[in-house]
Parts: structure tokens; C-alpha cells; sequence
């Protein structure tokens, strides 16, 4: 958008978190994606999600593969190590940072040619194994910085810009996740923040594979008619199953909600993700059911999004590795080395 | 026929079994007796990309002279694979023995007149003694130990002990694994002229060394380096380094209170995907390394030029072998140097280190993660099947007690308080290292976006060519610095002044050792230059300059290593003459003798060695 250096000036009635950092202390540099970008509108998202959630940002690293999505890290969190990876690859990068440091929080950024074409093998791998994460990809449906190809989501029978037709079978990454094991699923879109912030804030805390597919149009080349990620079409097709409510901690319920309407999910942090159901019979709890629904709802052309499965109590990669409760990254020589009279032993045994 | 051979403590033993008979313990235990009658010995596995059914060779080298290269040519064989009988009955040098199942019996045209052939019914006995199938297959091969030991003169307390020893746990298994080994012996006694010309005899010349795999090594060297992260993808022949790492972790590397694990290992969905984890580990402050072969190498191309530009430290232990695909994959070669070398696209030089034995597999596999910390950098350890993959006689491990790691530029969050400068890609110190923090060091200092080279000195980004060069001619002062800090070349002088030299690395060490020995017999004499390491030390060039001729051998068809001499060093190529070995088959002391006479022309000698 702009090459402008970010203003330093801060409105000095700007508010404070916990930690007395104002909104604009998590932000990165200026954006330099087109105006009207969705995923400018995510890296806004992510902002609010960390500052409502008083989160330090150095004790966040954030990690993406190539392409316009990827690009994003670099405009927000400015506090916070980022790692512009290559392309596709960026789960394994984030996978190795997570054995070194179990202790920091890992957000992956990632767009639909990263994740879902090239790196469809990382993605699928860095979820089955339950990566304590949180795994966002901005879907546009198409190759923005290469401009205007399509990616593997693109829906068949969607039209490019120039009039093509997409002859293949979309990849659903949310249909993948659910069925590769992630512990927290969800799907939103860039335009609709009050349902993007608490599903952020939810999966940051979320300590196991957190998967958010994100639709966010690309206003240079997946925006017009006969695209089905353009804003228009998502915003027509939409249909959240349920509306999330984040609370730090459990807290009394003040509105009054219809009986069954409402649905308290205490995470492993502490943190109770209050969910108001908008789709009665759906069970955020029941894999199998989701997916069922997913593709329904798919297969009528409609985008069902919202928190479409959470397991409350997920197991992650340090778990089923059973290494250390601290970070691998601080052991030390007393810790990792076993000395002379070890090794003396192991040559004696090979005499 | 010619005159049976008559050799004490020096001959070459060769079994053909076929691929998942259980062969392999026994044939380790008749290397170790050899061993434990302090004769110095290499066993070699010759084996397929099978797990069953296929032609497998085990080679032992018996050599008091202490030489442990491969030799070529069989004495004594012990065909116990009908697929290969003509090919194995063909290999053995004339004079020499076989000793076969006579079980059933063999037209004379399946044997040689110029052989000792030595029969003993070993399937007939085993069938005699064992209602079990899988039992009378397993101690047919104890019980040819049992023969050879009394064809061979072996001791037969020790062959005891080692039994003993080999089943150590499952105490079951001992008193019959004994009793077959003697069924064995016992019949040879009474049936067979024992002993044979080729004989054992207890000497004193192995010493304090140690017998164990290079792959074993190098884990070894990775726990002592402080590693705790591994990522890896099956891949022969590198495979057992990370299951050799995965053991010695289990029992160095598991906290006594908690029974938790001081390290990670993942194996990966492939090598991408393994060097990829490394290189996350490594930028956040964890040693990490992955172990593949020549096709991961291929695989891993563009993380490792990411790892090169990022300065990320990694370390890639790379055993080396043949070919892409279905390609050689058990056959040892030196070929990957120029593609780990010059790994990836942009400019990029990599860190090599030329380990000899598994004793230099340990010491360099440890050494490389301080390495890889202080430089900032991949680091690849090139390892190849020959020393990977089979057991060698080298010296003890050494480690000194108060050696810590060295993590390199590092900055603390106090030092980022006490107001140091940070810049990521900024040349304090005038070595073209940097500083570096950990992510989650500081909550306001030290934070820092990774990226591949559109990036200044404080990692902003930036597609500027001032600064791209600017970090380029760094890098290669960075580069200049890692010189200092590698294992340093060897070099060893000839008996008496001479102008020519030879240039030699890795596993080809034995080998060159014997044909040193055996050209200076017949006159010929070299100084020679064992190098350790990539980039060279200007020992190397000095050592280039100082002679006229020098012979650069090596295990590749494209003399890798001498491009790399020319590329790096500027020599002349018309004083660089090849030496190269490539079957697959390990480079022997003949091979390199005989090429080096021929290329020196020195003419009695090419005749007296035909």
C-alpha cells in the first residue's frame, strides 16, 4: 500500500492493557499489500485478538512460508521474532522452533497456494502431529503475487479473472484438519472481525494443532463476479454455526440466553470460550458430525463458518515426545553431556 | 594345482548368506574373536536393498600388519547362498579354500581344482539335532563358526566367552548357541585336516581400540554436542545414525527424577520437511541436526541456502552413497561433496567435515554443533557407507571434562539492557559473524524479522544492491573465519624428500595408509595431505605449490574434490591427477598403489604388482 515509514505519533488517550501497551504496540510496519486487502484486515484481527489478550509480544514468534499472506507477519507484532520461511515450508520451521522452545506462543501464517498447494505435505504433517499452534490460512482462492493464478482452493466452475474456468476439485483445509486430528477448527472470513477476534483469541490459547481457514478476497484478482471467495459472494453465502465469546477466565453469564443456546468450553489455559449456538443441533465437540455438516453445507455452495470443532483437553507433540517441562533451548552442559567416565564405559563395551 | 595357502594373522574370509537368514550375528561374532585374539580385523557388510531373500556378503580383512582397508580377493570363502555359488566359487584367489554344506551333493563341475574345498553336512546335522525350522536355520550359522574356529585355530574359550557375551540378557540362548558352535567344531576336528594353512594366532596388536560403527559414532558425537533436536527421514545408508541416536539418548539423555526426555526426535514426512524442523530449532536456540544421504541432500537444497543466508546453525550428517532413486543406495562412494558443498542456488558455500573413521565421526560429530553455533551456519558432516554403515577399528573416545559448548554470538537479555547495539547482520568483531538473539529474549529489544537476503544489517528489509553486496562480501569474510576454525589437513612427510604428493579424505584413509607403504616398497615415494575439512586451510594450497605432481584420490567418477581444489585454491588442473575409485565397492590399497605407479611411470612396479 504504502512505503511511508509508520507515524510515531500515538494518541496519548490511547488505551492500556494489562501490560500497558496500547493497540498500536503490537502492530508491525506499514502494510505493503494492496488497499482493501482481507488479509490486512486478519493482521488487524491478530492485533486486537494479542492486545485483549494482554499477551507479551516477544513471547510470541510468528512464522509463515511465501506469498502475499506470508508477507503479512512483517505488519504486525513488531516485538516478536518473525521468520519468513520458504515456500510451503513453513509448518517444519515452525514444528523445529516449537521441540526448541515449548514455553512461546507460535502463530503460522499462511495462504492457500502455501499450505494447500505446495505445502498441502507440511500442512497435513504439522497437524497430525498436534503442533501446539495456531495455524491461520488466509484463503483467497488464488496466486496473488504471482498474479491472478488459481490455488488449490479455488472452487471448480469458479471463474479467474480473465475468464477461465477451474476445472479441478477445491481442497477443503478445513475438511483436512478435522479429519488429520487438529484439536480446534474453525473457518471465518477477513470481513466479518467480530467473529475472526474471539476465534483468534480462542486458538491462541488453545495449547494443542489450531487450525483457523480464513476467507479473505483478494481484491486485485479473485474480487469479481463469478469467483466464490470475492467479498460479495462469501458475504451471501455465510452461514456461522455458532458465535464465539472468549473470557480469560470463567466469568458469570449477564445475558440471557435461550435454554441450550449457549455452551461453555473451558480450555486447558483456563480460558472459557462461551459459544452461542446459532445452528441448534450443531456439536462443536463431534468430529465426525462436523465434518458430515461441513460438507452438507459445501455441497449446497454454502460457507458454514464459526468454531466447528474444539477438543478441550488436546494432547500435543511435547506430550506424545514426553520430553521436558522447560524448553530444550535452555539445557545445559550439565543437562546434555554425559561426561568422560560415560564414554569410557561405552568403549569398554566395544572391546 | 597351486599350493594351498599357507598365511598366519593375514588373510580374507568371506561368507555369502542370504538376506534375513540370521547370518549376521554369527558372522560378527567370528569378526570379534578374531578381535579378542588381539588380531587386528575390518569386517565389511556387502549388502542389497532387501530385507529378504537377496545375496548378502559379510568380508572380514584379518591383518596383524594393521591394515584396515579393503584388500579385494577372498582366501577362505563360505558359500552358504546357492543363488551365488559360481560368482562366490570364482572369487576366491587361487590356492585358496571354501568351506560349504556338503548336505547335498555337487557336481565336480561346481567346484575348482585350484581350491581347498572343505565339506561339512551342516544342514544335515542341524536337521539331525532341531525339530524347529527356524532353529535349524539359525544354528547352521553357529555351527560353521564352530568348523571355522577349529579350521582356523581359533581359541575356543573365547569363541565361548563372545557367545556368552552376544547373548548377554537372554541367558536361554547361550548353552545352545555353545553347543551348536561345538557340534560344529567338534565334526571338523574329527572329519577335516584342521588346522588349514591359513591360520590364527593370538598377538597383541589391537590395543586399547575400540570396534564400532561411523553412524554410531557421529550419534554419539551428537549427544556429546549437545543436541536436542533431531528430525530425519528414513534413508540407507544414514538410517542408523538417527536410530543410533534415539538409543543413546534413551540411556544418557532421560531425566532419573521425571523420566522425561532431554531431547526431541521426529522423524519427518521427508527431507524437506526434516531440515526444515532443524532449521526452526536452530533459529530458536536449540542444537538440531538431521542425518540423510546424497538424495536428501538433493531434497534439501533450497532450506539449506535459506539456512546460509538466515544464519541459521544446523548440522547435516550426510553418509554418503551411490546414485538417485533405486541407485546404489548399499554402495559407498564420496559423491556428494560438490552438491553439499555448493549446496543451493544464489552464492552459497557450505561447511564441510571429512571424518576418517567413527573415531572422527564422534569427535567431528560433537565438534560440528559448536561449530555450527559459533559460525552460524549448516554444517555437514560427510560420512559414507564404508565407515557409516560398518564396524571399525579406531581409537577410544577422549572427552574432556571440562570442555563446555560453545554457543557463539548469542545476545542475553542483559546484555541487550546494558544497551549493546543489536543489529542481526552487523559486523561487530570484524569476523563476519554476527549477533544473534533467541526469540523471547527481551520484551521491547533484540526482536528481529528472518528473512533471505532482501534484508540490511538491522534485518529490515530491503531490496537495495548496496546492501546485498554489503551482506555477501560479510559472508564470505564469515566464510575466511570458518578456515581458522575447522579440523586443520595433516599432513605426513615421505621417508625420503620427493616431488610428488597425494591428496586424500574420509574413509579412503586405510586404503592410502597401505598403498603408501606398498609404493614406498617399490620406491615410490609421496608426501601426503589428509584433508578434514572444506574451506581449505592455506596449508593446502602451500602443500599444491610445493610439489609437482599431486594425486588427489578419492570415491567419485568427476574427481569432486579436485574441482573444489581448483575452484577454491586457483591450482593449476595439470598438476591435479585423479585417483579415483567409484564401483561402489570400498577403495582398496591395490587400486590406488597401481594407479598411482601407473600415472607416476614407474614402470617395474605396474609389472610386479599385474
Amino acid at each position: 500500500m504504502s512505503y511511508l515509514p509508520k507515524p510515531k505519533f500515538r494518541h496519548p488517550g490511547l488505551q492500556k492493557n494489562k501490560l500497558g501497551y496500547t493497540r498500536r504496540d503490537y502492530e508491525g510496519s506499514v502494510s505493503t499489500l494492496c488497499a482493501g486487502c482481507g488479509h490486512d484486515s486478519i493482521s488487524a484481527a491478530i492485533i486486537q485478538a494479542c492486545y485483549e489478550l494482554d499477551l507479551e509480544p516477544h513471547r510470541l514468534a510468528k512464522l509463515s512460508g511465501i506469498g502475499c499472506s506470508s508477507k503479512t507477519p512483517t505488519y504486525f507484532l513488531g516485538q516478536s521474532h518473525g521468520f519468513n520461511s520458504v515456500h510451503g515450508r513453513m509448518p517444519s520451521v515452525l514444528t523445529g522452533a516449537n521441540l526448541a522452545n515449548r514455553d512461546l506462543i507460535y502463530l503460522g501464517v499462511s495462504g492457500d497456494g502455501d499450505s494447500a498447494s505446495i505445502g498441502l505435505g507440511q500442512f497435513a504433517h504439522a497437524i497430525r502431529r498436534g503442533v501446539d499452534m495456531l495455524y491461520v490460512v488466509e484463503n483467497n482462492g488464488v496466486y496473488g503475487l504471482t498474479k491472478g493464478q488459481f490455488s488449490a482452493t479455488a472452487d471448480a466452475g469458479s471463474k479467474s479473472k480473465w475468464g477461465a474456468d477451474n476445472n479441478d476439485s477445491p481442497i477443503d483445509m478445513v475438511a483436512l484438519a478435522l479429519q488429520l486430528g487438529a484439536t480446534y477448527v474453525a473457518r471465518s472470513f477477513s470481513g466479518d472481525k467480530q467473529q475472526l477476534v474471539p476465534l483468534i483469541k480462542g486458538a491462541l490459547g488453545h495449547r494443542g494443532a489450531a487450525f483457523i481457514d480464513c476467507i479473505s478476497p483478494c481484491v486485485a484478482f479473485n474480487n469479481h463476479a463469478g469467483s466464490t471467495k470475492s467479498f460479495d459472494y462469501v458475504r451471501e453465502h455465510n452461514e456461522a454455526v455458532n458465535a464465539l465469546d472468549y473470557m480469560p477466565v470463567r466469568s458469570e453469564i449477564k445475558a440471557d440466553y435461550a435454554e441450550g443456546a449457549l455452551e461453555q468450553v473451558t480450555q486447558h489455559d483456563g480460558s472459557v470460550l462461551n459459544l452461542y449456538k446459532l445452528a441448534r443441533d450443531y456439536d462443536v465437540h463431534d468430529r465426525i458430525a462436523a465434518m458430515t455438516y461441513l460438507q452438507k453445507k459445501n455441497a449446497k455452495g454454502e460457507i458454514a463458518t464459526g468454531l466447528l470443532y474444539v477438543d478441550s483437553s488436546p494432547k500435543d507433540l511435547h506430550a506424545h515426545l514426553q520430553t521436558v517441562e522447560g524448553p530444550l533451548n535452555l539445557l545445559g552442559d550439565a543437562d546434555l553431556i554425559p561426561g568422560a567416565a560415560a564414554l569410557e564405559k561405552f568403549n569398554a563395551a566395544r572391546r | 594345482m597351486p599350493k594351498p595357502l599357507e598365511r598366519v594373522n593375514d588373510f580374507v574370509v568371506k561368507f555369502a548368506n542370504v538376506n534375513g537368514s540370521g547370518s549376521a550375528s554369527a558372522n560378527t561374532l567370528f569378526g570379534k574373536i578374531i578381535l579378542r585374539m588381539g588380531i587386528p580385523a575390518t569386517p565389511r557388510n556387502i549388502f542389497p536393498s532387501n530385507i529378504q531373500g537377496l545375496p548378502t556378503w559379510y568380508e572380514v580383512r584379518i591383518s596383524e600388519a594393521g591394515w584396515l582397508g579393503s584388500r579385494g580377493g577372498v582366501d577362505l570363502m563360505v558359500p552358504m547362498n546357492p543363488q551365488t555359488w559360481d560368482q562366490d566359487m570364482a572369487s576366491v584367489e587361487p590356492g585358496g579354500y571354501v568351506l560349504y554344506d556338503s548336505t547335498k551333493p555337487l557336481p565336480p563341475s561346481k567346484f575348482r581344482d585350484d581350491v581347498t574345498v572343505l565339506g561339512v553336512p551342516l544342514t544335515e546335522m542341524c536337521n539331525a539335532a532341531y525339530t524347529d525350522p527356524r532353529q535349524r536355520q539359525l544354528f547352521k550359522n553357529v555351527m560353521y563358526v564352530g568348523a571355522l574356529a577349529a579350521l582356523l585355530d581359533m581359541e575356543v574359550e573365547v569363541v565361548e566367552k563372545l557367545i556368552a557375551e552376544q547373548f548377554w540378557g537372554k541367558e536361554k540362548l547361550i548353552k545352545p548357541n555353545i553347543a551348536a558352535m561345538h557340534m560344529g567344531r567338534d565334526w571338523a576336528l574329527k572329519n577335516l585336516p584342521c588346522p588349514i594353512g591359513l591360520r590364527l594366532k593370538r598377538v597383541d596388536k589391537v590395543g586399547d581400540r575400540i570396534m564400532v560403527e561411523g553412524n554410531s559414532a557421529a550419534a554419539l558425537g551428537a549427544v556429546y554436542g549437545g543436541a536436542t533436536v533431531c528430525a530425519w527421514y528414513p534413508i540407507t545408508p544414514s538410517s542408523s545414525l538417527a536410530e543410533a541416536f534415539t538409543s543413546h539418548c534413551k540411556r544418557f539423555r532421560v531425566d532419573q527424577t521425571s523420566s522425561k526426555r532431554k531431547y526431541a526426535i521426529v522423524q519427518a514426512e521427508d527431507e524437506l520437511a526434516s531440515i526444515g524442523m532443524v532449521i526452526g530449532a536452530g533459529w530458536n536456540g536449540a542444537r538440531a541436526f538431521t542425518s540423510t544421504s546424497g538424495p536428501g541432500i538433493s531434497l534439501m537444497q533450497e532450506f539449506i541456502g535459506l539456512a546460509y543466508f538466515a544464519e541459521i546453525p544446523a548440522v547435516i550428517f550426510d553418509v554418503q552413497r551411490g546414485g538417485p532413486s533405486t541407485g546404489m543406495p548399499t554402495r559407498t562412494q564420496q559423491c556428494d561433496l560438490l552438491s553439499a558443498a555448493y549446496a543451493s542456488h544464489g552464492d552459497t558455500k557450505h561447511v564441510l567435515l571429512l571424518p576418517e573413521d567413527p573415531k572422527e565421526c564422534f569427535d567431528f560429530g560433537a565438534q560440528a554443533f559448536d561449530l555450527a553455533d559459533r559460525l552460524q551456519t549448516p554444517i555437514f558432516v560427510m560420512l559414507d557407507l564404508d565407515i557409516g554403515m560398518n564396524e571399525r577399528l579406531c581409537a577410544p573416545f577422549k572427552w574432556d571434562d571440562a570442555r563446555r559448548m560453545d554457543r557463539g554470538k548469542v545476545m542475553t537479555a542483559k546484555d541487550l539492557d546494558s544497551g549493546k547495539p543489536f543489529g542481526r547482520y552487523l559486523d561487530v568483531d570484524g569476523d563476519g559473524i554476527p549477533y544473534r538473539t533467541y526469540p523471547g529474549t527481551h520484551p521491547t529489544r533484540g526482536a528481529f524479522f528472518t528473512r533471505g537476503t532482501t534484508k540490511d544489517q538491522y534485518a529490515r528489509y530491503t531490496e537495495e544492491g548496496p546492501a546485498y553486496i554489503e551482506n555477501m562480501t560479510r559472508l564470505l569474510r564469515k566464510f575466511d573465519t570458518a578456515k581458522t576454525l575447522v579440523p586443520q589437513p595433516i599432513r605426513r612427510d615421505a621417508a625420503q624428500p620427493t616431488r610428488l604428493g597425494a591428496i586424500y579424505y574420509g574413509s579412503t584413509s586405510p586404503a592410502m595408509d597401505e598403498a603408501l607403504h606398498r609404493l614406498a616398497g617399490e620406491g615410490v615415494h609421496l608426501n601426503t595431505l589428509r584433508l578434514r575439512a572444506f574451506p581449505f586451510h592455506q596449508d593446502v594450497t602451500a602443500f599444491c605449490a610445493a610439489h609437482d605432481r599431486v594425486f588427489v584420490v578419492e570415491q567419485n567418477r568427476d574427481g569432486q574434490m579436485r574441482t573444489l581444489l581448483m575452484s577454491e585454491c586457483g591450482i593449476d588442473p595439470a598438476k591435479l591427477a585423479p585417483v579415483l575409485h567409484y564401483d561402489g565397492t570400498p577403495i582398496t590399497a591395490k587400486f590406488i598403489a597401481e594407479t598411482i605407479a601407473e600415472k607416476a611411470n614407474v614402470v617395474p612396479f605396474r609389472k610386479a604388482v599385474s
